[in-house]
């Protein structure tokens, strides 16, 4: 048993963290989140950093590596609110590898790879989507259906209406079209999609640890009746609860990341608990922080509002912890023994 | 990361889950109240110790096998599993020896260590006091040196295995004129005497697993005192530490058993298919997991770095509302019968309540997450 990051995995995880401290201020996420726009001189240099590619095989222009380490941007990129398609992007290549023909894979894969193409994952049902993440600025989109379904559509086959999210860190649209539109993935979808709820789960442990950050350094300084807030238990407490909220969803994604490259077999179960975890902890972390920060909390101005948004949207994509939970109902449905309590 | 056990650990695994198959304790007795319950204990503990099994995680040189904090964990695991019940001396092999080991002398460890392993001696803990809870600190139990001899007077409270002991880790005030973490040394106190009387407190299950002690006048040696007077605060901190230690994995077994029998019942009365029962029960399961996930996580990370990380806390707390919430769902779909005296569900769902107070309150355990681990302003405490 060892949860520790190799040296290499701690190495990527720094440099993430001390180059996006630099690059992705709050104040330059905000610039681009008030104007809607992606912050593309980011995503150049995250792109010849090669982290979009940073799961794929080197054969497909990708540096290799595997689920941890992309768990690892995901976690830095969602602490960071970076303003740029990094998860849409690489849930789509996280399909495509696994779920595509050796021709969709070489057709696509060296594209997102180098961050030159971006990509976008959906679910649809009915031939048309929900609201898709990064759908306005994507080169290729990939759709999955509830039923384990799941096509690829470059831009132009794909009928985009853009939608703007709450979460304007990310662009967001609507597809439309036929419901044949697109070229089918032939390989197994669900697993891959498992994969992508893993990546998803990932971002929001990051975007907790931030909100969790940013309301302890917030209740320390703020001062009423002359202490400061977080000496209250009813404060302290929550930031307490906020705190096994995040670890619950770290230590579920750990295990989903791992289980993805090395037990494959408990991979449905493991993503199912990962992603119900890391919704309901980003959706309850964030509004806890909005809470301990009190009226400017609930200011545009205070930058907490746009990690409960990511959060929102996080917790929606590819199925909410009701969703996951019910997954993991029929999982364990069909494990059930006999009882043996009386 | 690696989240499967080593080649050694799988071994030490194997080796114990055969001896456990090729050694179950006799059946639990059912007649002869506490006594005969004890009893029990004490013969597997005795069993345990014959084959090297008692208590793995003490040093070879003191009758153990030197095994890891992950070996140790895996014991405990391995003992929940099988179901066997908890060694009779289970304070004085988890909480008294390892106390001793560091703070004791070289007398004191020949004298003590062995008997505490055979299931010879007993021990019982003599911290809590009725107006010394969760402020441990502000004990009033008194010692008074009287020429070799203290003599000690005073009452506590939640003693389990007082009835049995022989021996009881006592934490008492030798100095009232200095801060009060500083004016308490601990001992070690014969139970086998006039001056120490043992009430039995009977618990929301109706059951006794905790006494009263009352202590009027008793002599304590002063070759007894551990760790030097007016050490006992860090010497009772050690013991503390020790406390969650190993036994949370064991309870953390219980409770993944206790929660495979509630899935089996529900999905035999088909509630599986209950949204609302399937979600419950799929949220005890991501609880359940993530449990055994960040324990095993604080585990190996203070293995690792030589620091534990915020798990310790975290686990307990999250442990004891598991196994509270579980058990009123037990109620839900099990149904009165869980509410008849007697069944196995109504035990669990009674003793649940006291899984959020004993070994430190959520409410404490959130103030030390809040404090040690957040570094939030502490809350200032009356003097």
């Amino acid at each position: 048993m060892d949860f520790g990051l190799t040296d290499d995995q701690r190495e990527i995880q720094r440099t993430a963290r001390e180059l996006l401290s630099e690059r992705a201020k709050p104040e330059r996420v905000r610039e681009h989140a008030e104007a809607g726009t992606t912050d593309a001189e980011l995503w150049r240099e995250l792109s010849e950093l090669g982290w979009p590619g940073i799961a794929l095989a080197e054969e497909h222009g990708g540096q290799g590596l595997g689920g941890i380490e992309l768990s690892i941007l995901c976690e830095e990129l969602g602490r960071a609110l970076a303003p740029v398609p990094f998860l849409p992007s690489v849930l789509a290549a996280t399909l495509i590898d696994h779920a595509g023909s050796p021709e969709q894979r070489e057709r696509w894969l060296p594209g997102l790879a180098s961050g030159e193409i971006k990509g976008a994952l959906g679910s649809s049902s009915d031939g048309s989507s929900e609201l898709v993440i990064g759908a306005p600025e994507a080169g290729v989109i990939v759709l999955v259906d509830e039923d384990g379904a799941g096509r690829v559509l470059e831009a132009a086959q794909a009928d985009v209406t853009p939608v703007a999210s709450i979460d304007s860190t990310r662009s967001a649209g609507r597809v439309g079209g036929a419901e044949e539109a697109g070229d089918p993935l032939p390989g197994d979808v669900t697993a891959g999609v498992d994969r992508a709820l893993v990546a998803v789960s990932s971002e929001l442990v990051g975007v907790c640890d931030r909100a969790l950050e940013m309301t302890v350094a917030y209740v320390k300084e703020r001062k009423q009746f002359g202490v400061p807030v977080g000496s209250y238990q009813a404060v302290s407490h929550r930031c307490a609860q906020m705190l096994l909220e995040t670890e619950k969803a770290r230590s579920t994604a750990a295990f989903a990341a791992w289980a993805a490259d090395a037990e494959p077999g408990r991979l449905a179960e493991a993503a199912a608990m990962a992603k119900a975890a890391a919704s309901d902890a980003g959706r309850e972390v964030t509004a806890s922080a909005i809470q301990a920060h009190g009226g400017i909390g609930f200011t545009w101005e205070a930058d907490i509002h746009w990690l409960y948004k990511r959060a929102q949207l996080d917790a929606a994509l590819l199925g909410g912890a009701k969703r996951h939970r019910a997954r993991l109902a029929a999982i364990l449905a069909d494990h059930a023994g006999a009882p043996a309590v009386g | 990361m690696d989240l499967t056990f080593t080649p050694e650990q799988t071994a030490f695994r194997d080796d114990l889950r055969s001896w456990l198959a090729e050694n179950p304790p006799d059946p639990e007795p059912m007649d002869g109240g506490d006594d005969a319950h004890f009893a029990w204990r004490r013969d597997w503990q005795r069993r345990l110790y014959d084959a090297g099994w008692a208590a793995p995680s003490w040093p070879a040189e003191y009758g153990g096998r030197g095994a890891t904090p992950s070996e140790s964990a895996i014991y405990f695991e391995e003992m929940g599993r099988a179901r066997v019940p908890f060694s009779a001396n289970t304070l004085g092999l988890l909480l008294g020896g390892p106390t001793l080991m560091v703070w004791g002398t070289p007398e004191q460890k020949e004298r003590y260590l062995p008997p505490i392993l055979s299931a010879e001696e007993i021990w019982c803990q003599g911290f809590s006091e009725p107006d010394a809870g969760s402020d441990l600190a502000s004990l009033k139990t008194r010692a008074v040196k009287h020429g070799e001899e203290w003599v000690v007077t005073g009452q506590k409270v939640w003693t389990s295995g007082a009835q049995y002991s022989k021996w009881c880790m006592l934490v008492a005030r030798t100095d009232s004129d200095v801060a009060k973490h500083k004016g308490l040394t601990y001992f070690l106190m014969d139970m086998e005497q006039e001056a120490v009387q043992v009430r039995p407190l009977r618990q929301i299950t109706g059951e006794a697993e905790f006494n009263e002690l009352f202590i009027e006048e008793a002599r304590i040696p002063d070759a007894n005192v551990v760790g030097g007077v007016g050490n006992g605060w860090k010497v009772a901190l050690t013991t503390l530490m020790n406390e969650r230690a190993g036994l949370g994995f064991a309870l953390q077994i219980r409770l993944r058993q206790l929660l495979d029998d509630l899935i089996a019942r529900a999905a035999g009365q088909g509630l599986l298919e209950d949204p609302l029962y399937a979600d419950a029960l799929a949220e005890l399961h991501v609880r359940c997991e993530s449990l055994r996930l960040m324990a095993w996580k604080g585990l190996t990370d203070a293995e690792r770095y030589g620091q534990p990380g915020p798990e310790g806390s975290l686990v307990k707390w999250l442990w004891s509302d598991t196994n509270q919430r579980l058990t009123e769902l037990a109620v839900d779909i099990v149904g009165p019968e869980a509410l008849t005296a007697g069944t196995g569900w109504s035990y669990e769902f009674l003793r649940a309540r006291g899984n959020t107070i004993e070994g430190g309150t959520t409410e404490v355990l959130k103030n030390i997450v809040a404090e040690r681990v957040l570094g939030l302003p502490r809350l200032k405490a009356a003097a």
